[in-house]
């Protein structure tokens, strides 16, 4: 029988370790002493209901927000890092609400988030061939879903060791939902995510595993699936029903999704 | 009519003037929210080299006259961009301070010129071209308005092709939207800031050397007394805008100019009411975001 140090020599690195993570928005704590970590493949989902410090703690790790604790990315400490740098080391950031330029070209937007000498502009044609009729448009006058792929086409335009992927599909209609996690499940065939996200039946469909944090500390990992299949640990964690995860209808998830 | 046309082109030049101040004060503040109180400094500084350049080497020529432009564009930037990088860059996010510092070194720079040039104003002559006048619709112009005039269109021309044609110009565009995005894109922000505060120094040197020019002297006070309206026109035009700034610029001087002449000198009067009716009416400004 090998023993727990043996077995964890044996792990694959994880690409993101967060060890006791503290981060502070205009002096208030928003994350507290968060540890977990990311395996080098697939899609690991960070769960748990609205203002337990999801977005923050993705946040944190980039250096958006005043953060202490540490963060390694691929074996590297990157926590003192200036956000710039961690994201040239190797981070694609996809932030919740899109944050396009809304007053530059969809084109202006894709060329700004190319730091690679040689960017995947071939992959993101393919992805969202939308966007390339609509290059020439300026991006405050896309869709919601539209922009949402100029936010996930930025990422992926360059090669990451992880992308940080915050509430993808939040206001999109059920379709647009279907082609974004499409796209995140095909992106992940070839790099890691951390994805924040709501909608849980998008959870069933794409995570592997599970982070769960609670009044801005993790009360819950393993795997995705476990978790979702938990009817207790749904109630208490997300306040809503299995029928409501099994669903992924906002409407049935109530106020505290 | 001849009235008219006079009191248009005089406001024009003199708007120029500001818009060659207010373009940095606007791109400065949409991009890192930076009250620049120094920035008269920088016009100040750029207008006293302007007039070194035409002491030493004879002020009746073109060749001098461009070369104090230069000069005086230079000597804004390096002035403007050592503000950046030693006392501005580790104030970001503290606005208290960046008002603090930067009221302070105005306050210290006046005092500088006052040291080394004295505190009466030296006067200076350009070219004899730009004494002399042109008619037009019956109205004899002075020349120099048109300098300041074709000046600040071409610092015009030359920022908006900057600003829609280089990548440096993209990030700052896109840096007056979201800065932090920015950065979360793997820039380096810092460095457009280093470079709009430069770019703004030169603008507003530029500007010194011609407001020396407009007005026929040099004094240490000169940036200050053009910076309020500067400011003025900075808001009205709407904050991190470009062609608000210009569209303003021209708005408030001509409208400044025409209130003087016709309602008992009150033009200043005019543009500060004009100030509060925009803050009250249209906070955004004319083409911006929330002042």
């Amino acid at each position: 029988m090998s023993t727990a140090a043996e077995s964890r020599a044996t792990e694959p690195r994880p690409v993101l370790r967060v060890e006791s993570l503290f981060a502070t928005i205009a002096g208030q704590q928003v994350v507290e002493d968060v540890s977990f970590t990311v395996p080098a493949t697939g899609i690991t989902a960070l769960l748990g209901r609205n203002g337990v410090g999801k977005t923050s703690t993705i946040k944190a790790i980039i250096g958006l927000i005043d953060r202490a604790g540490t963060v390694e990315l691929d074996g590297v400490r990157i926590e003192k890092e200036a956000t710039f740098k961690i994201i040239r080391s190797g981070v694609g950031y996809v932030p919740e609400d899109r944050e396009v330029f809304s007053k530059l070209t969809v084109a202006e937007n894709l060329r700004l988030a190319e730091r690679d000498a040689a960017p995947r502009r071939q992959l993101v044609e393919e992805l969202f061939p939308d966007l390339l009729a609509r290059s020439a448009q300026m991006a405050g006058t896309l869709s919601g879903g539209q922009q949402q792929m100029v936010s996930l086409a930025r990422a992926l335009l360059n090669t990451n060791k992880i992308l940080l992927v915050d509430e993808p599909t939040k206001g999109l209609a059920p379709k647009i939902v279907g082609e974004v996690a499409e796209t995140l499940a095909e992106a992940a065939k070839t790099v890691p995510i951390l994805l924040v996200e709501q909608n849980l039946h998008v959870v069933r469909q794409l995570a592997e595993g599970a982070v769960v944090l609670s009044g801005g500390r993790v009360v819950h990992t393993g795997p995705a699936l476990e978790f979702l299949d938990d009817a207790g640990l749904i109630q208490r964690h997300l306040g809503v029903s299995t029928d409501a995860a099994h669903s992924g209808n906002p409407a049935e998830k109530g106020a505290a999704l | 009519m001849s009235t008219l046309v006079l009191l248009l082109f005089t406001g024009l030049g003199l708007g120029a003037l500001y818009f060659l101040v207010a373009a940095g004060l606007s791109l400065i503040y949409g991009l890192m929210g930076v009250l620049n109180f120094a920035h008269g400094a920088f016009l100040t500084l750029g207008a006293f080299t302007g007039w070194e350049i035409a002491r030493r080497t004879g002020s009746d020529n073109w060749g001098t006259f461009l070369l104090s432009l230069v000069i005086g564009a230079a000597a804004g930037a390096a002035f403007a961009a050592f503000t950046e990088f030693v006392l501005i860059r580790r104030l970001y996010q503290r606005h208290i301070e960046q008002v603090l510092v930067t009221v302070g070194l105005s306050l210290a720079a006046v005092a500088l010129f006052d040291g080394i040039w004295g505190t009466d104003p030296v006067y200076i002559q350009g070219p004899a071209w730009f004494k002399d006048t042109t008619e037009i619709l019956g109205a004899r112009i002075p020349n120099d308005r048109f300098v300041c005039i074709v000046a600040a269109v071409l610092v015009l021309l030359a920022l908006v092709f900057f600003l829609q044609k280089t990548r440096y110009g993209m990030i700052i565009r896109a840096g007056v939207e979201n800065r932090s995005m920015v950065t979360a894109l793997g820039i380096d922000v810092r460095k457009a800031f280093t470079l709009v505060f430069t770019i703004g120094g030169a603008a507003a040197g530029l500007g010194g050397v011609l407001a020396s020019h407009y007005f026929g002297y040099v004094s240490p006070m000169l940036g200050g007394s053009l910076l309020i309206f500067a400011f003025i026109v900075t808001v009205i035009g709407g904050l991190g805008s470009l062609t608000g700034a210009a569209i303003a610029a021209v708005a408030v001087a001509v409208l400044q100019q025409f209130a003087n002449f016709y309602l008992g000198g009150t033009g200043d009067f005019v543009v500060v009411l004009a100030l509060a009716l925009v803050l009250l009416f249209r906070p955004t400004g004319l083409l911006g975001r929330t002042a």
